[in-house]
């Protein structure tokens, strides 16, 4: 008993113990300041959507990412500082993208942010980069509300190294107008999603521009898996193009279930199908005839796109990267370029830096920053042959 | 016939939600218990199915039934660890824990596997039928087919076997079954198994139908069958049948109709409906509630 006594007081001591240390230490860091500045490293925090819904996304930026800081450190860093990569894992849920920005703010003290690869976990960080002060870039968050605020007001520390929705849907209704002389269109897009609706919005408004006709809208949930009713429903309305923007998980199962329901007309949707996910889901014959706009091709003859795609196999066990590796690596780079140019090494400079991009040669375009904090960069259509992504087109901006 | 293929649909959908309904119905026809584990043992099966047609690559009806037995091996230790020593608190408590559990279950599996959804491999091939212009897709046929199956064997079960009549005892009156030298503690068991080999069979032919499962997939199908059992009348076991069948049905229907948001709105507005006007549902026996 007397033992035992002894080793419960001896537990809470140790606890006691415990708590005092790590409170100190949490004191010896807010005395610290930020110390992203001090030492021979510079942080970069990574608040990816590492497992999941979407945790292809994430992981597939950090793969890229990881790629760009390992390049960067052996050619000497940024003016002889290495990088340092920090990853938490948002669970590709909003709330802990705010507390995994929260970890990488607080605890690891990172003078930048590589943000989450969705627009509404992009989001729910904002705010927070904001208030301190360190600059979150989205790789490839491309709903226009993470640089902008409903107010139309900028975030000044918010940046992407992606076009924007808008652009992606442009770009398909220009895409089907000319290259499949689509003339009634109908509209599929995920009604509880942000970056669907936004491309709805510009794909229909563009359509129409075209000389087309939207002569069916309908809607789906997240975590659907039962679209018949909606597609039996576009189908009786015979368009000769359907507009799918979502995300992979459900389009997976919306084209599967649309060939069998004997809907055999192109279909197209933008970034948010890039995944080998969809292709198990749907399977290969279905995706033929189907459409993707992106951020870029693997395939694409660009010198510096081939130079990249190298590197990245040599990495990665001969898989060739897609748009999200490409999308992290960019964005690595892009974040290197704006640190080298700032003046100090704190956020305020890295943002202004950041907003002062002006043609920045990368893997996904060349671009420079506008006035939104958007770079204007140009677009890539792939379509799906086999369930392999075949380089299509290059759509420049404007 | 864009209406006969939304139909099609619709049935589809509604033999799913029927399968997982019994299981709701019939545990609480017996104890009184709203299980809201249901679901996940529905996750549970997909699951199993799962790894047996894509690693142990055994087949669809090996598969099916593999998910079944370790289902109701499951289904009867749920029972036994979680619910039996709350079977004379009072029922607050029992539906609290059936909550913890389906948590419990939930998060176990994201523990061990991680949230990321998985896909089905398809093990049918699926044709499609071409029936007055409706494409009917061989598989829905199958899940009908299969779900029917089951469904009659539950009745024969029920009313024909000793087991089926002691469901039927305790179900009654506990108490006096007891007296009647039925052992409560292993009728309640095999109430547990059979319910849960369903809803194991129902995961695997949603995987198959559907194609993506993952951890949390049995939330949503488990909350609209436990509609479809209000709807057909908790505690009745045909009324789960048609509760399931219809809720499918309406709603296909109401997305067929444009308001394919106000689906599951449509789904909990019916709950809603039925709680209010007619609590013991279309196939319930108006008894007044003991206490």
């Amino acid at each position: 008993m007397g033992k035992m006594r002894y080793t419960k007081k001896f537990g809470s001591l140790a606890l006691v113990g415990v708590l005092a240390s790590s409170v100190l230490a949490a004191c010896g860091d807010d005395n610290g300041g930020n110390s992203a500045g001090d030492g021979d490293t510079i942080k970069i925090g990574a608040n990816l959507e590492l497992s999941g819904g979407v945790a292809t996304y994430g992981s597939s930026i950090l793969d890229g990412a990881e790629l760009a800081v390992k390049e960067i450190n052996e050619n000497g860093g940024i003016d002889g500082k290495e990088i340092e990569l920090i990853s938490a894992d948002n669970k590709s849920e909003n709330a802990e993208a705010t507390s995994a920005a929260l970890k990488l703010i607080e605890q690891d003290n990172v003078v930048a942010m590589i943000g989450p690869a969705t627009s509404g976990n992009t989001v729910a960080t904002v705010e927070l980069a904001a208030e301190n002060k360190v600059p979150l870039v989205t790789a490839s968050g491309t709903a226009p509300n993470v640089t902008v605020n409903d107010s139309g007001d900028v975030n000044e520390y918010a940046f992407r190294t992606c076009f924007i929705d808008p652009f992606q849907g442009t770009v398909a209704a220009n895409f089907a107008t000319e290259e499949l002389s689509a003339k009634n269109v109908a509209i599929f897009a995920d009604n509880a999603s942000d970056y669907a609706k936004g491309l709805a919005k510009s794909f229909k408004e563009q359509i129409e521009k075209n000389g087309g006709t939207v002569v069916a809208e309908e809607a789906y949930v997240a975590k659907d898996t039962d679209f018949r009713t909606q597609l039996t429903n576009l189908k009786g309305k015979n368009p000769d193009f359907i507009f799918i923007p979502g995300y992979y998980e459900e389009v997976g199962l919306i084209v599967k279930q649309a060939r069998e329901l004997g809907l055999d007309v192109p279909l197209m949707g933008a970034d948010g199908w890039d995944s080998p996910t969809l292709v198990e889901l749907a399977g290969g014959d279905a995706l033929n005839d189907t459409f993707i706009t992106n951020h870029y091709s693997s395939e694409d003859p660009d010198e510096k796109i081939q130079k990249f795609v190298e590197a990245f196999k040599s990495e990665n066990g001969d898989t060739a990267p897609n748009a999200f590796n490409a999308l992290g690596y960019d964005t690595v780079y892009y974040l290197a370029d704006a640190i080298g140019r700032a003046d100090e090494l704190t956020g305020e400079a890295i943002k202004d830096a950041l907003a002062d991009t002006k043609d920045l040669s990368l893997v996904t375009g060349t671009f420079s920053v506008d006035e939104n904090h958007n770079p204007v960069k140009s677009a890539t259509v792939l379509e799906f042959v086999d369930g392999a992504q075949v380089f299509n087109s290059k759509i420049d901006p404007q | 016939m864009e209406w006969l293929q939304q139909l099609v649909n619709g049935i589809s959908i509604g033999s799913i939600y029927a399968l997982i309904a019994l299981g709701y119905t019939m545990v609480y026809g017996i104890i009184k218990l709203i299980n809201f584990a249901h679901g996940d043992v529905f996750m549970i099966g997909a699951f199993i199915g799962f790894w047996a047609i894509s690693r142990w690559d055994i087949g669809f009806l090996p598969a099916l039934l593999l998910a079944m037995v370790i289902c109701a091996v499951l289904g009867v230790i749920i029972e036994r660890v979680a619910y039996k020593r709350l079977r004379n608190s009072t029922r607050i408590a029992a539906l609290i824990t059936a909550i913890g559990v389906s948590l419990l279950i939930e998060n176990l599996m994201i523990f061990f596997r991680g949230a990321q959804s998985a896909v089905y491999p398809a093990t049918i091939e699926n044709k499609a039928i071409n029936v007055f212009g409706a494409q009917i897709s061989s598989l829905s046929l199958l899940i009908l087919g299969v779900s029917i199956f089951l469904m009659l064997l539950l009745q024969f079960i029920v009313h024909k076997t000793k087991i089926g009549k002691a469901m039927r005892a305790v179900s009654h009156d506990a108490e006096a079954a007891k007296l009647m030298g039925i052992n409560v503690d292993n009728t309640i068991s095999a109430t547990f198994a059979i319910g849960s080999a369903l809803a194991g069979a129902a995961g695997v032919i949603f995987g198959l139908y559907y194609t993506r499962i993952d951890p949390l997939m049995g939330i949503v199908p488990g909350i609209k069958a436990f509609i479809a059992a209000v709807l057909g009348g908790i505690g009745s076991i045909p009324g789960a049948m048609v509760g399931g069948m219809l809720l499918g049905v309406v709603e296909t229907f109401v997305s067929a109709m444009g308001f394919s948001s106000w689906r599951d709105a449509a789904a909990f507005l019916i709950l809603i409906i039925i709680l209010i006007f007619k609590p013991s549902g279309l196939f319930g026996k108006n008894t007044r509630e003991k206490v």
